[in-house]
């Protein structure tokens, strides 16, 4: 084993780029415009120059709406797909080029929770088998015995009765499965645990237990977080630092404390005034034009220009870079860097 | 809904019968007659050396001077012979019953190679995807659009010729096996990697490569249990199709020989005589093929409509 | 008179051998023009009672007892031609998914002016025209070109906005929104709450809002009704279910909610599940996961009562009541 940097972020991403072809193959690049053949490829830009670093022991949450690329940056991490360009470093060392088998060690510290427990268990398979496999495979060095213990002790940790590993997916409740699927993540005692939308098939009630969860996993077993979410009140609960991701580009990187009280970029703005509050009956949001548009044709400057009430022709042209505040958070907006927003 | 109350311990036969599935067979007489009438079958097929009078394969018990006898209730009958005997003086019922044996066993053995070869391929090119899905998919496109029978045609009456009809004769079964085995590889692929597409898209797919599994452990383990559903349904409907298959080579003289004959070389063998009055020799047997794919048959169409995932969810 | 009067409906699923009771006894009214929220966890039976409204249940669902009167006539023993000519009409519904609510083979005018010209004798251009009138109402940009789009050329929130102006074509009394904003961004859904409650109030439609987020039934509705395990346990003033809620499942409800805590402590957690429909406990239905429970919670069945300005069904509420209010000073 390598010596691991210790003082150095544990995840580190820099401009990472993604994107999807929509146009797979030969046949279906060439297109018919304006009376002439050509070849034109269409791409889903996900996501776009992205650089995150995750200390060790925070919880850092990537917040967005649907299309913003939030689920693609949980996976690119992962390593279930691969970046266009750009690196992702775990540890010092760079993951986003290795093959499957180099990654087999680091799969043991890096792992993931998914947003539908009626999917993310193999159906077909007993509780007991689907939290063996990955000790077994990880450990083959294991016993019968010290398998089984080790299961029943993930078991007990997630508030799930040992004595159910007899038991399929469909005979559990969804709270229940996310507890088994955290579980099963948790059965190769990683450091790192990348959660996308984990309680947003939940009920209410349950959210609240398996948020619990997972604040208890993180004390007891020192684990650090990238939570992937919609859910600003989450966020807040849970988050140490938050990324507020639009149309694949990162917009604000605070801390959760500082984004929450002194929202900077007018999208986080939007965004926080959008929730329904529960005790205050004066909706009083900051109304957006238009929707998301498509990550298809990206605008050429900002990419929140469209919607943005602050937007003028340098916000059109001009990418923004993030810029750090003075308060530590950094924001990518010509309007802030200029101080042009005037409330 | 799902129930969460089940007896921790019930056993594996009261839990089959208590399943959507067990309670749907109940409610459903076709299946039931279907199945009940497919078991008989297949028990007398099994059975046929302990049940069958006579021996159609031993030449000792074979008596050309008791050829073309009527069944039982028709005048002129003998009554050793219930179904009556066939042009070379075999009886028709023993030699029905190790006919249907032969039938049965081509049937269900060119399938299971069907079933490797589609479900492996069809695995591999749904799991792989890109340029080798695309060749894999080419092949069945090129297979599918040769006809079954045409290509079981040419490769047989080729190796009959190679090999002359002796050497075919002994290892006529094989062929059979081989030809109607590879013909029809494409349907399971094409089923099996449709399958397979939906499912690599489900997120314990990610969950088991997050955990490092390799691919072959994901197709296997996680990915093929999962597309089971659509499998059965198609074998059935392919057993049914795969007698049929040998029963339309045997008849064209490509199958079984007639010293060891399957319903379809039997069917064949009568065919000469249906016309001299000796209708039995063929109309009993060929009654039985399609009884024997009709239940089939009815049994697929049964276990589609329950396995059919928009009307059923597991 | 009221609008909608909900006298005792109990709705049942017809399972293999025996019935499963999916909504047991809910009574409840809404006046003219007003707003009403369903709350309540998946599960509790709020689309449930949404559907039996609209007399929409279909197998093995069926409405076993009570009634449904709407302008004082009961819908329940209504023939199903006649309810056609009511739904859709003078009750419109407004479904969760915006992505499948709309047929993907019709244009959105062919859908309003199909919608219309089966309520009313008008001719096609008449019909346009009052399209065209709703989908602005509903502020869609250029609306003459929206009717000849398909809807897959439309976003989420753009057709949500759509289905809105649907439901509005023929001027209904009431309108039952399940879940209306549950697909859609947290932005775009904001906006969508306003627009309806805007539209309710200028227009005097009632709407009976089902929905999970307490946060949008209280910025959107008059009163509240809170469900669990099929039953109505408890019911008032949104404002004061809100501010000061009576039941325990209530209470955990608001609780568990990530705002009501420090951020970083433990969620206050309600333990366990809902029951499923199957195994519904005899007595309380809450009484397995309630913290308050006594032995008689468990084997009777809890009354509604008058408490507090809101009516709640609990054995303990009086209890609870004081044990809150003796904590809160200390």
């Amino acid at each position: 084993m390598k010596d691991i940097v210790d003082d150095g972020p544990l995840l580190d991403l820099r401009q990472v780029k993604k994107r999807f072809d929509l146009d797979q193959g030969f046949l279906e690049t060439i297109k018919w415009r304006k009376g002439r053949v050509i070849r034109e490829r269409r791409s889903v830009h996900a996501v776009n120059n992205v650089s995150l670093k995750v200390d060790r022991g925070e919880a850092l949450c990537v917040v967005g709406e649907s299309g913003c690329g939030k689920s693609t940056v949980a996976r690119l991490i992962a390593g279930l797909l691969k970046p266009n360009a750009g690196e992702i470093h775990y540890a010092g060392e760079r993951i986003d080029d290795m093959s499957r088998r180099a990654l087999i060690p680091l799969r043991k510290k890096m792992q993931m929770i998914f947003q539908n427990p009626y999917a993310s268990l193999n159906s077909r398979m007993n509780i007991q088998q689907a939290l063996e496999e990955p000790v077994r495979y990880h450990n083959p060095g294991y016993s019968r015995a010290e398998i089984r213990d080790k299961v029943a002790e993930v078991m007990t940790s997630v508030g799930v009765d040992p004595s159910w590993s007899a038991r399929y997916p469909h005979e559990f409740s969804g709270g229940q499965r996310q507890r088994i699927a955290i579980a099963r993540a948790l059965t190769v005692d990683p450091e790192f645990i990348i959660a996308d939308e984990p309680i947003s098939a939940l009920d209410v009630s349950i959210q609240a237990q398996v948020l619990n969860l997972m604040l208890e996993a993180k004390d007891q077993r020192g684990l650090t977080y990238l939570f992937i979410t919609h859910d600003l009140s989450v966020v807040q609960h849970f988050g140490t630092r938050v990324a507020v991701l639009y149309l694949g580009s990162v917009c604000e990187l605070a801390d959760t404390a500082t984004l929450f009280e002194n929202p900077k970029h007018p999208y986080t703005r939007a965004l926080l005034s959008a929730v329904p509050q529960l005790k205050d009956d004066k909706p009083n949001h900051i109304r957006l034009k238009g929707e998301i548009p498509t990550p298809i044709n990206l605008p050429q400057g900002c990419p929140f220009a469209s919607r943005c009430a602050y937007a003028n022709d340098r916000c059109r042209m001009e990418q923004p870079r993030p810029v750090q505040q003075p308060d530590g958070s950094m924001v990518a907006c010509h309007a802030v860097e200029e101080n042009r927003m005037v409330d | 809904m799902t129930m969460t109350t089940n007896p921790a311990k019930a056993s594996r036969w009261s839990r089959i019968w208590n399943s959507n599935m067990g309670y749907s067979f109940r409610r459903n007489p076709v299946a039931v007659v279907s199945l009940a009438i497919f078991v008989f079958i297949t028990a007398m097929a099994l059975l046929a050396p302990i049940i069958a009078p006579f021996n159609p394969y031993d030449p000792a018990q074979i008596d050309i001077m008791n050829s073309e006898f009527p069944p039982v209730w028709i005048d002129g009958s003998d009554a050793q012979f219930v179904f009556g005997t066939d042009d070379q003086g075999r009886d028709l019922w023993s030699t029905i019953l190790y006919g249907t044996r032969l039938s049965l066993l081509i049937g269900l053995c060119a399938v299971m190679l069907q079933a490797f070869l589609g479900i492996s391929i069809g695995l591999i090119a749904g799991y792989v995807g890109g340029r080798l899905d695309s060749l894999l998919m080419r092949m069945a496109d090129i297979q599918l659009s040769f006809s079954t029978l045409m290509v079981a045609i040419i490769f047989l009456a080729v190796t009959q010729a190679m090999f002359g009809s002796e050497t075919f004769n002994q290892y006529a079964i094989y062929f059979l096996i081989a030809v109607i085995g590879v013909a029809e590889w494409p349907q399971y692929a094409r089923t099996v990697r449709a399958t397979v597409l939906a499912e690599k898209k489900k997120e314990y797919v990610d969950s088991a490569r997050v955990l490092g599994f390799g691919p072959l452990r994901i197709m296997v383990r996680h990915i093929l249990p999962n597309s089971l559903s659509p499998i059965f349904v198609i074998s059935t409907v392919q057993v049914a199709n795969a007698i049929i298959s040998e029963a339309s080579l045997s008849f064209l003289g490509l199958g079984m020989p007639p010293s060891q004959p399957s319903l379809g070389s039997l069917i064949s063998s009568g065919f000469d005589y249906i016309f001299s009055g000796s209708w039995w020799i063929t109309a009993i047997p060929g009654v039985l093929l399609v009884v024997l794919v009709l239940v089939i048959n009815l049994l697929g169409d049964w276990m589609r409509d329950v396995l059919n995932p928009k009307l059923y969810k597991g | 008179m009221s609008l909608l009067s909900v006298r005792d409906l109990t709705v049942k699923f017809a399972m293999r051998d025996h019935t499963v009771t999916a909504l047991d006894n809910i009574s409840f009214d809404l006046a003219k023009g007003e707003r009403l929220g369903i709350v309540g966890e998946s599960g509790a039976g709020k689309s449930i009672t949404g559907f039996s409204l609209m007399n929409l249940l279909s197998r093995p669902g069926f409405i076993d007892a009570g009634k449904i009167l709407f302008r004082g006539e009961d819908i329940v023993k209504m023939p199903q031609s006649r309810m056609r000519g009511i739904r859709g009409n003078r009750m419109a519904m407004i479904f969760q998914d915006p992505m499948v609510t709309l047929n993907p083979v019709l244009t959105i005018g062919q859908q309003m002016v199909e919608t219309l010209m089966a309520h009313r004798t008008l001719s096609k251009a008449e019909a346009e025209q009052i399209a065209i009138v709703k989908l602005r109402e509903v502020y869609i940009p250029s609306p003459e070109e929206r009717l000849a789009q398909y809807p897959h050329e439309l976003s989420g929130g753009m057709r949500q906005r759509i289905i809105i102006a649907i439901a509005l074509l023929l001027d209904p009394e009431l309108i039952i929104a399940d879940e209306p904003t549950t697909a859609l961004d947290v932005t775009i859904q904001a906006d969508i709450m306003e627009l309806l409650l805007e539209l309710c109030q200028s227009n005097k439609v009632g709407l009976i809002l089902i929905t999970h987020d307490l946060g949008v039934v209280s910025q959107m509705t008059e009163r509240t009704l809170v469900m669990y395990a099929g039953k109505i346990i408890e019911a008032g003033r949104t404002r004061e279910i809100i501010n000061d809620p009576q039941h325990p499942y209530t209470q955990g409800l608001i609780n568990a909610l990530p705002q009501q805590t420090k951020p970083g402590m433990r969620l206050k957690q309600i333990p366990g599940n809902m029951p499923s429909l199957t195994a519904i406990p005899p007595g309380c239905p809450f009484s397995p996961r309630c913290e308050y429970v006594r032995d008689h919670c468990r084997t009777t069945r809890p009354e509604t009562v008058q408490y507090a300005h809101v009516e709640v069904a609990c054995h303990e509420v009086s209890r609870l009541h004081q044990e809150n209010t003796e904590e809160q000073p200390a």
